[in-house]
């Protein structure tokens, strides 16, 4: 009843909006076959306040401010099993095209970690939104200056390295950073990115590989410090974020030395068994999503990886990464 | 003093009607939301947080904001007139405040929790405007050795809580921690005890579970005691909201601490549900006839209702400086200020000092607004328990089932609440005490996952809950509490022996 309530007024919110974004929607409008006809369920595989379901909220409140769609969207966030319940539910909607998953790793990992049946193929993948960054941080206070410090006192003691969740990426970059490094990190698991970087700041962890979103603020507060980013080149912004740095000033993993590179799918995917059409309408939509300047603003608060697929190319990235997930959880010994 | 300006700033834009009217409707919304079980502020403010991306953010930020102030004084009608929780936090508040009800004492029950929610709130908010950065660094002392040891203090001040003979509160709370154990396990990223269900992935969610086992099993009850609600003939209208509060002065050192108590837990953060919890205990343990509580008592209701709030509003002031929400509405407001562009965290109040301040004067006038609105419809939601039996219980179990849908948008939750009906009222008839069932069910996740995590850090030692001054302190204080019941038993024992020596018989 409430929800029913609710999802009228987001409609007509979205109607007086859109009047605003005409000039945006109408040409589309005209072209399009095919169109929701009842509000869309957004699922999150994650709990409230994280990453995915942060962006899923933006593009929520993007679609309705712009009115790029006559229904209206729904957020449900459904987080059990580290995600498998949202995909399981997907799975099941077979030929449901009011339904789509934003997904984060958790898409490869969580079934090979917990046996969970679902893979990606399970699902319609529908467009790559983004990538998102992974960077080691420690606090602003450690004697650590350089990915090399780091190093040398990760072969001397024992450094704890906190992350959300367990067996899933901070895990798994752990791991890597580790054996790359040579040295010793014990995995401290935690809820969620934003609890992370705080226990960083207060000093109970000694070094997080947090997204950039997850840590930017305690970055420009100087309570944190970026080593290095674990992707194949540096980040894109070039303004300065502190006094003295900005994200590009940040070196890569290999730069310093170390062979560990991993980003972090946002992707958009329906449920399995839907028309041509209905994904085109979604491809379409989050292409008109990723033009607005509240999703330019997001992209650049969270110094995001904007490399965007459809189609084939997307789902050749799917399979070469889902194999490279084997490959590294295997190798961690994380596999169910 | 810069922040009193800076106060007085944020109450002209407050104040402006456009914002006045938001703040209203908000609180309206908050209340209804409260009311409907399982809708909860953390849902209410997830759906209707795209209505607000047109606005600017301080108009947004005070309706959101006046949604969650609503729904945490909705939370408490239910759990007074039908000893169904609206809120987790409000489980507490069913322990003296539903025999109030039953006793026709409801309007003063009401009358005092939202007397006392106000009261809880305005200290938080106080705090807030005063000393937030000096209060916010001292979150950052907590680890997980310190987040266990604050668990162990909520466990420890809450034993011996229940009239029940102690291995029956012993068996419910292990069958509360069994439950919690049910899902995902964050620390090893295993599934533990799902059998294979894809259902039962998800683990029992607390809400799902307090609907069943307090308000389908009070129904059942019901029907087997001639279908009508206790206390139904009781005398209503608004005086009874004066003659309260000629009575709440009494309680100013008990408010004092549980509020202080609220404050804490919000902002370390572990909310406002152990709070509520600790606060109760703990004005249990202090009271001269403790096995007075939990029959009718108003200092039942004073005590978790004022730290919830004071928990529950804290909660957003490590959501504002450091970016960790303290409670799931937190989490979902937080989601809301990167929409508006803004990144919360410790550059939040430099870089948007209108904002912020403007969010706390709405804090306090929307803490105002939403007292006078409940009050003034006290007499009107005591009123229901006037309708007949047969009518209303046919409506709650339609909200209950709605409410334990909603929690996560599954229909096996509603089978799950049915069943948890069932085994509450079978534990109700064979006297086993569901309140320890409750906190283990609602704290036994997060008290596990601290364990672990500092025996992580720790490399198995347990030296790491003594390590410094802060987390040695906290455990003291627990394991003090938990030795009290024996304590006072053993002097109880000594006394008994020196009072029969001089008459042998």
């Amino acid at each position: 009843m409430t929800l029913h309530g609710s999802s009228r007024r987001t409609l007509l919110l979205g109607l007086g909006g859109g009047a605003l974004a005409s000039v945006l929607a109408t040409p589309a409008l005209a072209q399009r076959a095919w169109e929701p006809t009842r509000p869309v369920q957004f699922i999150v595989p994650a709990g409230t306040g994280g990453g995915a379901d942060q962006m899923a909220r933006v593009i929520q409140g993007i679609v309705a401010k712009h009115g790029l769609m006559k229904q209206p969207m729904v957020v449900v966030n459904k987080a059990g099993g580290a995600g498998a319940e949202g995909f399981l539910e997907a799975k099941g909607a077979r030929g449901n095209p009011h339904m789509v998953v934003i997904t984060l790793s958790n898409l490869f990992t969580t079934p090979l970690a917990t046996g969970v049946p679902f893979t990606w193929q399970d699902l319609t993948p529908v467009a790559m939104l983004a990538l998102d960054e992974f960077i080691l941080w420690v606090n602003a206070e450690s004697p650590w200056k350089t990915v090399a410090d780091f190093t040398v006192a990760a072969r001397t003691e024992r450094l704890k390295l906190g992350g959300t969740g367990s067996k899933q990426e901070d895990q798994i970059i752990g791991v890597a950073l580790a054996k790359a490094m040579g040295g010793n990190l014990t995995y401290v698991p935690f809820r969620g990115g934003g609890e992370v970087s705080v226990q960083l700041v207060g000093k109970h962890i000694d070094a997080t590989v947090n997204n950039p979103i997850e840590a930017v603020t305690h970055w420009r507060s100087g309570a944190l410090r970026p080593l290095c980013v674990f992707d194949s080149q540096r980040l894109a912004g070039t303004e300065k974020m502190t006094e003295t740095a900005a994200w590009s000033d940040i070196p890569t993993a290999r730069e310093s030395g170390l062979d560990v590179e991993y980003l972090m799918l946002r992707g958009i995917f329906m449920a399995p068994g839907v028309k041509p059409e209905q994904v085109a309408f979604y491809e379409g939509l989050m292409a008109r999503v990723r033009e607005t300047p509240e999703w330019r603003e997001l992209m650049q608060q969270g110094a995001f990886n904007t490399t965007s697929m459809t189609g084939e190319a997307f789902r050749a990235w799917l399979t070469k990464e889902e194999s490279r997930h084997r490959t590294l959880m295997q190798e961690a010994g994380f596999l169910a | 003093m810069e922040e009193l300006g800076l106060l007085m700033q944020g109450f002209a834009v407050a104040l402006e009607p456009q914002n006045m009217l938001l703040m209203l409707v908000g609180v309206v919304l908050g209340v209804l939301i409260g009311v409907l079980p399982g809708l909860g502020g953390a849902n209410g403010i997830a759906i209707l947080l795209p209505l607000t991306f047109a606005m600017p953010p301080v108009s947004a930020i005070i309706m959101l904001s006046c949604i969650y102030w609503g729904a945490l004084f909705g939370g408490a009608i239910t759990s007074i007139l039908f000893n169904i929780p609206g809120e987790p936090w409000s489980v507490a508040t069913t322990f003296d405040g539903y025999p109030m009800a039953q006793q026709g004492r409801a309007a003063e029950a009401l009358t005092a929790a939202f007397t006392s929610s106000f009261v809880g709130a305005f200290v938080a908010i106080v705090m807030i405007t005063f000393v937030a950065p000096v209060i916010a660094g001292f979150a950052l002392r907590f680890g997980p050795p310190e987040f266990f040891a604050v668990m162990f203090l909520s466990f420890a001040s809450f034993v011996g809580m229940s009239r029940g003979p102690a291995l029956k509160t012993l068996m419910a709370m292990m069958l509360g921690f069994l439950l919690a154990a049910v899902g995902m396990d964050t620390v090893t990223g295993q599934l533990r005890m799902t059998f294979g269900s894809t259902e039962m992935i998800r683990g029992f969610d607390f809400l799902v579970a307090v609907i069943g086992l307090f308000g389908i099993s009070e129904i059942l009850c019901s029907i087997e005691d001639g279908l009508r609600f206790k206390g139904q003939r009781a005398k209503i209208d608004l005086k009874v909201v004066l003659r309260v509060w000629k009575t709440l002065p009494r309680h100013w050192f008990l408010a004092a601490r549980s509020a202080l108590i609220g404050c804490w837990m919000g902002i370390t953060p572990a909310g406002a549900t152990p709070a509520s919890f600790m606060s109760y205990g703990v004005a249990r343990r202090m009271a001269k006839d403790p096995s007075s509580f939990g029959k009718g008592r108003i200092e039942g209701v004073i005590a978790p209702e004022t730290a919830a709030h004071a928990a529950g509003t804290s909660a957003l002031l490590p959501m504002l400086t450091l970016g960790v929400p303290g409670s799931p509405t937190a989490a979902v407001l937080l989601g809301g200020l990167i929409m508006w562009g803004l990144q919360p965290g410790p550059m939040l109040f430099v870089e948007q000092k209108e904002f912020v301040w403007g969010l706390i004067a709405s804090m306090y006038l929307g803490n105002i607004a939403g007292l006078i609105v409940v009050l003034v419809a006290v007499p009107w939601f005591a009123a229901i328990l006037r309708v007949p039996f047969s009518i209303i219980a046919a409506l709650i179990l339609v909200v209950c089932a709605i409410g334990a849908f909603t929690v996560s948008n599954a229909e096996f939750d509603i089978t799950l609440m049915l069943v948890f009906g069932v085994v509450g009222y079978v534990l109700k008839k064979l006297d086993y005490p569901l309140a320890p069932l409750v906190l283990a069910l609602v704290l036994g996740d997060r008290t596990e996952e601290a364990f672990r995590q500092s025996l992580l850090i720790s490399q198995g030692s347990l030296g790491v809950f003594f390590s410094n001054w802060l987390v040695s302190t906290i455990m003291a204080l627990g394991i003090a509490l938990l030795l009290w019941p024996a304590l006072s038993w053993a002097r109880g024992l000594l006394a008994g022996g020196v009072l029969r020596r001089p008459r042998p018989a």
